[in-house]
């Protein structure tokens, strides 16, 4: 790890003002992404500029048709919220799946969405539900925010202070775990709405995706039938060590049918 | 003052207490004054020539102190790294042994090959300084698995090394195999590959150097199973320090499995360096590093051929392998995949003929030498798969076929075709055994039930038989060993009675400091607590030659079991002269030495006592003091065995294997705490289950880069992966060791991988899936379920 200055602000604008004052200045949240890619010396900004003492970036908030989380929010305790577990339950199980329990206690909402892994979970579970991700600058819909690996449309100095979501009427998410990371091999995440269902795939790509043939015929019928025959193309997929192509694209039907299994037997809130 | 806890109790781990604690002391926990930090710099390239290195940035860097690169190496006239044995082809013409420089000279050969070294006052400049090295590559193709290094037109590693091909080693009567093939009236065939694995310790490789002026000698720290043996090699033989100048310490370590038992080229470079900078210097792996510099394991490509005559009666086995040696002769890499692997075709079978070919092939990777089980588990997968596929070739049933060809228990002592002669054993027992305790029998009931959840069920057989206790000296140095394989240990009795025992084995997490202490306490009837064992420095240690190939029990248990022999007799000494009684009157139990017939004793405090104070005592004839040692070569290997059954459910949707039951009866010979034995036996039989169904080095065939060189994309079998195992041991004693044990630190690596992928098979036979390699990853099963020549019924 090379030498880096180290800022603890209290107020966001002074957060901002800190990450725009020396290029390639970067911001830490829960630390699991970034102090490993400072261990191995992939990155060496000049200054990380902690988000911990922030105040308002943490938590679960209930507005009725949406639930709020605040960037600083840990996985755990997205995973333990009695809101979201209530109003969300599939985004609480996708948090409860990420990592480890050391990870899920240092790893935050908002460094995962920043980061953009293309196995992560999170990405699959705010597209899947037409999140709002929401700036100290401004608003960006999930469909606009996530521009493949590791890009995103935040711009240099932007930081994320919190995500918005819809309630679904159900959600799922499915997880096929790769071996050795247990990061998402393939994760389907599926969440129906009044107006139709959306289907958020991580993992299988270079980034998430929607896959809207099996959005349409789940808004058709929601259920695993409707899609066990959907095929997606192998094309954009990844093929690598742990799995080729099209398993991948296989597990994306797999996946998603127990998506939706998941997301039918579970008992909605609301 | 505590009890004596001896053979067979299951006392709690002495060592425990520190680890458990966070009081170990291992290398990286050392500080020395004025100690420096040092960083190599590792070929990024799987085979280039070095055209140049360009220092004057680093060397000009801040805090830097020395930049040390192969041509310092050679300018000093060091040797290069030893290779502890000399194997032979059929006509007797040596193996091709090239040089293996400590630091690259002229060029590298594998994507982690040593290149520099970056000595600074601190890492952080080192690392820095290391980045300011320019060195000057010339890329050349590389060749990274076997089959493609012997084609004609491979990239070539060595000049002299045509093909590539170290070694055509051969065991075995060719003719007479050819001749039972003949009369065959089936013969089995398959063709597999043994997965390439990494050891990864939970405690990377590290090391400390000093050199001290004022009496010439050096030290170093070492995460080392074997300091005498690094000793040895290094001091003598690479960089020519007389023995009684050079200590070498392996302090608490942590975990080894074989890839801290070889002399690395990074000990020989930064021993010799802190001479050169003066000042001590440490140097700790990074997980990463140690991805591309640990010595590999396994790596094999096979065919076998099996021929049965219409009962099912094996009648000869032929075996072909070629086998990966990586780009140099690591210490005992020729002698894994040839001498800790032919003489275990024979199983725990009658099979009368058997011939094995293999060829030793360099590649551009990471060395391979010894992994936990080390070519016998190699061998256990090819006997107890091929047994598997003639069964079902034949329409035998598989446990009924092992049966017809396992050595009864009355044939023992048993010569086999291949140079070794078990001393004793039953398979058949622990085939019983096995299953009874495996619940075999209600198999069929937990399949179906599998069924109704759109599962596959299988159960995968392996009767497996090992040689451990490495090894009888003079059977090993005909079959090229350039050093002896005994242990030795002195058991010092203080004059209060406590007793410190110095052993040259190294315990790094297998319980020595217990089992051996109990021992001890069984033999000299001391309590247990006043019991310690020391090992792991050539200063305070005699001599030995380290923990590895299931020895420390087998071998150095019965040098301590011999030294302490030697104590009893000399304490009858004493104790007939206080006693003024015949030394042959003398009976000693229980820690008491008594006059036959009579209530005189003395205990074991007061003849240590009279030892130390002689001033009642035969000095006419007897030596002051209370302390023996005894070196111990066997006579024999121990042939450790078994017969393992895994049981595995099958998602065919998603390809996923997940193993539901294990069950391990083994005969292990004597039990001296069955506690450490099971634990050994879970830790085993997890690695194997982690190369049957996790576990693989991945290289890529164009760059020869190493592609799972991570824990992100090497897979570690995980506890969440295990069912719990059932584990039980059904021993016959060995009869050559002095205590009849027969070592069990590697049956675990070697009875399982076989029963895993032979349970793999079983769940897939219905379409037709007749061998799955290893690992069986969901993807790979996935694709032989999408392969199947019998479809599935649809969903
Ligand atoms: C062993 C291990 C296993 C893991 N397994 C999984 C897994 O299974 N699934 C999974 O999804 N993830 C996994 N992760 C990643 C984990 O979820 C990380 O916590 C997460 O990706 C990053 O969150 P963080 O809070 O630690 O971010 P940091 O590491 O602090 O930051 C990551 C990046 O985001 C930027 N950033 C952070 N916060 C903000 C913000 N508010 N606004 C703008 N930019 C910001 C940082 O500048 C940095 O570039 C794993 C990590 C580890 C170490």
């Amino acid at each position: 790890m090379k030498a880096f200055a180290y800022h603890q602000p209290g107020q966001i604008p002074e957060a901002a003002k800190l990450l725009a004052a020396e290029p390639d200045s970067k911001l830490v949240a829960g630390g699991m992404t970034l102090i490993p890619t400072l261990k191995q010396r992939l990155a060496s900004p000049p200054a990380l500029i902690d988000l911990s003492k922030l105040p308002g970036l943490k938590g679960c908030t209930d507005n009725d048709a949406t639930i709020t989380i605040g960037a600083m929010t840990t996985h755990a305790e997205v995973a333990k919220s009695s809101l979201v577990r209530a109003r969300i339950p599939a985004l609480a199980a996708l948090a409860s799946q990420i990592g480890d329990p050391s990870v899920r206690n240092r790893g935050t909402i908002c460094g995962s969405v920043a980061n953009n892994d293309p196995a992560a979970d999170y990405p699959a579970g705010v597209l899947g539900l037409a999140a709002t991700i929401i700036t100290n600058e401004r608003e960006i819909a999930a469909d606009n925010f996530f521009r493949g690996l590791f890009e995103t449309a935040l711009k240099p100095g932007e930081i994320i202070t919190a995500v918005r979501f819809p309630v679904p009427l159900l959600a799922g998410y499915a997880k096929f775990k790769a071996p050795a990371s247990r990061y998402a091999l393939v994760g389907v995440f599926v969440a129906k709405f009044r107006d139709g269902v959306r289907v958020a795939v991580t993992g299988a790509g270079p980034g998430v995706f929607r896959v809207p043939p099996m959005e349409h015929a789940l808004s058709q019928g929601f259920d695993p039938a409707s899609i066990a025959a959907i095929r997606i193309d192998t094309d954009n997929l990844t093929s690598d060590i742990h799995a080729e192509a099209d398993y991948r694209a296989h597990l994306v039907t797999v996946m998603a049918k127990r998506a939706v299994q998941a997301a039918l037997s579970e008992r909605p809130a609301s | 003052m505590g009890d004596v806890i001896g053979i067979g109790a299951a006392p709690k781990r002495k060592e425990d207490q520190r680890f458990l604690t966070g009081r170990g002391n291992y290398v990286s926990d050392i500080k020395r004054a004025g100690m420096t930090a040092g960083v190599f710099i590792r070929s990024p390239h799987a085979h280039a020539v070095l055209r140049g290195i360009d220092k004057s940035a680093a060397l000009a860097a801040p805090g830097v102190i020395a930049v040390l690169t192969g041509d310092d190496v050679a300018a000093d006239g060091l040797g290069s790294l030893p290779c502890g044995w000399g194997i032979s082809d059929a006509k007797g013409v040596p193996m091709k042994e090239p040089p293996f420089p400590m630091l690259a000279q002229g060029k590298v050969r594998f994507v982690g090959d040593l290149v520099a070294f970056v000595v600074a006052e601190t890492v952080e400049q080192a690392n820095v300084a290391a980045e300011l090295v320019e060195v000057d590559y010339e890329v050349l193709s590389s060749v990274v698995g076997v089959l493609d290094a012997v084609r004609p037109g491979a990239p070539q590693l060595f000049d002299d090394v045509p093909s590539n091909i170290c070694c055509d080693w051969e065991l075995g009567d060719k003719a007479a195999v050819e001749t039972a093939f003949q009369k065959a009236a089936h013969v089995a065939k398959l063709s597999l590959t043994n997965n390439r694995l990494i050891g990864n310790p939970m405690e990377p490789r590290a090391a400390i150097a000093e050199y001290e002026p004022g009496t010439d000698r050096y030290t170093l720290w070492s995460t080392s199973q074997f300091p005498h043996v690094v000793r040895f090699l290094m001091g003598a033989l690479v960089l020519k320090i007389p023995q009684h100048k050079l200590r070498v310490v392996a302090p608490d370590v942590g975990g080894g499995f074989g890839v801290k038992q070889f002399h690395y080229g990074e000990e020989a470079v930064i021993t010799w360096a802190a001479k050169r900078v003066m000042r001590p210097i440490k140097w700790v792996a990074s997980r990463s590093e140690g991805y591309v510099s640990d010595r590999h394991g396994r790596d094999h490509v096979t065919e076998a051929e099996l021929a049965l005559d219409e009962n099912g009666k094996f009648l000869a086995l032929r075996v072909k392998t070629l086998a990966n040696m990586g780009g140099y002769l690591s210490t005992f890499g020729p002698n894994i995949p040839t001498n800790l692997y032919g003489p275990l075709l024979g199983g725990v079978y009658t099979t009368p003929a058997i011939y094995c070919n293999v060829k030793v092939v360099f590649t551009n990777t990471v060395p391979v030498d010894a992994y936990r089980g080390a070519g016998r588990p190699e061998a256990t997968f090819v006997v107890e798969r091929i047994v598997d596929v003639a069964a079902s070739e034949m329409g035998i049933d598989r446990v009924e076929l092992r049966r017809r060809n396992m050595i009864p228990k009355e044939a023992y002592p048993y010569q086999t075709p291949v140079l070794v002669q078990y001393d004793s054993g039953d398979p058949v027992g622990c085939l019983d055994g096995a299953l009874v305790a495996g619940d075999v029998k209600n198999f069929g009931a937990r399949k179906a039930a599998s069924e109704r959840k759109g599962k596959f069920r299988g159960l995968g057989f392996s009767t497996y038989v090992e040689a451990c206790g490495l090894a009888p000296s003079r059977f090993a140095g005909r079959l090229g060993a350039r050093g002896g394989l005994y242990e030795s240990a002195t058991v010092r009795v203080h004059p209060a009675g406590q007793v410190t025992v110095l052993i040259g084995t190294h315990n790094h997490g297998q319980g020595h400091e217990t089992t051996f202490a109990q021992i001890v306490s069984d033999k000299l009837g001391v309590p247990f607590d006043n019991v310690d064992i020391v090992f792991g420095d050539t200063d305070r240690v005699q001599f030995g030659m380290g923990t590895y190939g299931s020895r420390s029990l087998v071998v150095g248990g019965a040098a301590l079991s011999k030294a302490a022999d030697k104590v009893i007799v000399k304490g009858k000494k004493i104790a007939a002269h206080l006693l003024e009684a015949s030394e042959q009157d003398i009976q000693f139990e229980a820690g008491k030495f008594s006059v036959a017939g009579t209530d005189r004793i003395k205990t074991f405090e007061e003849i240590a006592g009279a030892a130390y104070v002689p001033h009642d005592y035969p000095l006419e004839v007897l030596e002051p003091g209370l302390e023996e040692q005894a070196y111990y070569d066997p006579v024999n290997f121990t042939y450790p065995g078994g017969c393992h059954i895994a049981e595995v459910e099958i998602d065919p949707e998603t390809g996923t294997v997940t193993l539901v039951n294990y069950t391990a009866v083994d005969d292990v010979g004597t039990v001296i705490n069955p506690m450490i034995v099971e634990g050994q036996l879970h830790g085993g039989i997890v690695q194997g289950v982690g190369q049957a169904l996790y576990e693989n080095a991945v290289y890529d065939e164009t760059s020869g880069q190493l592609v799972s060189g991570s824990l992100m994309d090497y897979c570690m079998p995980r506890a969440d992966h295990m069912p719990m195992m059932k584990v039980e041991t059904h021993s016959t004693l060995c009869t050559h060791t002095p205590m009849g044990v027969k070592g069990c630190g590697e049956v675990g690596t070697i009875g399982s991988p076989a029963a895993v992928i032979n349970a793999v098979v079983d769940a897939l036979s219905h379409l037709g899936v007749t061998h799955v390699d290893m690992p069986a990853t969901p993807n790979r099963i996935w694709r032989l379920i999408q392969n199947a020549s019998v479809p599935i019924a649809a969903e």
